[in-house]
């Protein structure tokens, strides 16, 4: 059995997830980054886009993130992202429908900075929903 | 002039539907000030992981960054006022607005152009009637505020504070709210949110972790000080909500309290009027009789 680590992730209103995790893999800006039980204390930024963990019980957590932090410290790993939402927590059709919306809107020539972080959001969610399946 | 039987009962029974009403609204207020300390003790694990990653960049490096930059001279101030989109809350808007109109002097007076970011429907309202230019406004969620809503006024705010003086950005940016102190207490406050002020955590004594970071300490704050700020921002709009649940539970409170003596005084009239009729009845009719009689 892998060593273990604590995992929070944590979004700007709630505690998303926290547990022992064996694994935690997340999509930084400048590529994707492994953490294992014992990683140097890293902060990095994220890119919009999914984290995995495995956790300590064998189940996969999948997490939509948009933009944030990790942060290793030598006690624990942390996910700090201001829309981070679990995978099973969304509703598919709805974040896809989300997504149409807003490239319909991109499309039209809309390329103000809301459009485009809350196009990233709606397309990490449904990265992160489909891989959930 | 005392009223009549009939008008006292019908003065009586509106009064306590008034009662039923502000009674209602009193519960409602208080339960949801659990929830609205429920959505801020939720948040505490982000702003805990904030501040620690804050305070790591912070500990690796002289943070030199425009968002954390005391400007040399501030001619220009902006106040971003919280007040509540609904009254029948007691004192709680108008609170907020005297601070906020005292700071606005207090800047005037020491020479700066103050512009003025407002939330809140009641803040919106005192502004327009008495024509006063308002740089932008928010309403619509303040007992209730989502982080979307603290992301909207930061990005405002933030870049405000970082556009050049041509383009009309500001140098300072405070923010009057209303502090939950306790369901009793709540109090208005102002606090500047920029420049920020970084605190370093647990000290200098401790040493950390040697933090590593990707892709560099520059673009890790670039990221995180803005997430600090909509934090910040977030955390007074939670803070203001608190506050006004409280003060509406407070007013309705005594509203209810109030309406509850009003019926009181009512019933004693109306008794009393019953009385002076029936009394005034009888009279009439021993008058009567005793008029019969000594024929």
């Amino acid at each position: 059995m892998a060593e273990t680590f604590w995992v929070e992730v944590v979004s700007a209103d709630k505690l998303v997830w926290e547990g022992e995790a064996t694994q935690l893999t997340a999509m930084t800006t400048t590529g994707e980054v492994g953490i294992l039980a014992h990683h140097i204390p890293l902060i990095a930024t994220l890119a919009a886009g999914t984290a995995e963990i495995a956790a300590s019980d064998g189940v996969r957590h999948i997490i939509a993130v948009d933009g944030g932090f990790v942060s290793v410290t030598t006690e624990m790993a942390a996910i700090i992202s201001p829309y981070a939402a679990l995978a099973h927590d969304i509703d598919v059709t709805e974040a896809r429908r989300t997504l149409l919306n807003l490239e319909a809107k991109r499309e039209a020539g809309d390329n103000s900075l809301a459009t485009r972080s809350a196009y990233h959001r709606a397309m990490a969610q449904v990265k992160a929903a489909e891989r959930h399946k | 002039m005392v009223a009549s039987l009939r008008e006292l009962r019908e003065r009586n029974r509106s009064v306590q539907a008034t009662q039923k009403i502000t009674r209602a609204m009193e519960l409602i207020a208080a339960s949801r000030i659990t929830k609205a300390q429920a959505a801020a003790r939720a948040t505490l694990p982000y702003t805990r992981e904030l501040n620690r990653a804050v305070s790591a960049v912070a500990g690796h490096s002289d943070i030199r960054h425009p968002l954390t930059t005391e400007r040399d001279s501030v001619g220009k101030s902006a106040i971003l006022v919280i007040t509540s989109d609904r009254g029948l809350a007691g004192p709680y808007s108008s609170n907020v607005i005297r601070m906020a109109e005292r700071l606005t002097q207090t800047l005037l007076a020491e020479g700066r152009e103050v512009v003025t970011y407002m939330t809140g429907r009641k803040g919106i309202a005192y502004y327009e009637y008495r024509q006063r230019p308002l740089e932008q406004t928010w309403a619509g969620f303040s007992d209730k505020p989502t982080y979307a809503d603290s992301d909207a006024i930061s990005d405002a705010l933030i870049s405000k504070f970082l556009a050049s003086d041509e383009e009309g950005g500001v140098d300072e940016i405070q923010v009057v709210y209303t502090r939950f102190e306790s369901m009793l207490v709540q109090e208005p406050r102002v606090r500047r949110v920029m420049p920020l002020h970084v605190v370093r955590g647990e000290g200098e004594h401790e040493i950390g972790p040697l933090y590593t970071f990707e892709p560099d300490a520059e673009t890790v704050l670039d990221e995180l000080l803005p997430l600090y700020v909509r934090n910040r921002i977030h955390f007074y709009l939670m803070q203001a909500a608190a506050s006004e649940l409280a003060a509406k539970q407070k007013a309705m409170k005594a509203a209810t309290d109030n309406a509850q003596q009003l019926i009181e005084t009512l019933t004693r009239q109306t008794n009393q009027a019953r009385q002076a009729k029936i009394t005034q009845e009888i009279t009439e009719i021993v008058g009567g009789a005793s008029a019969l009689a000594e024929k």
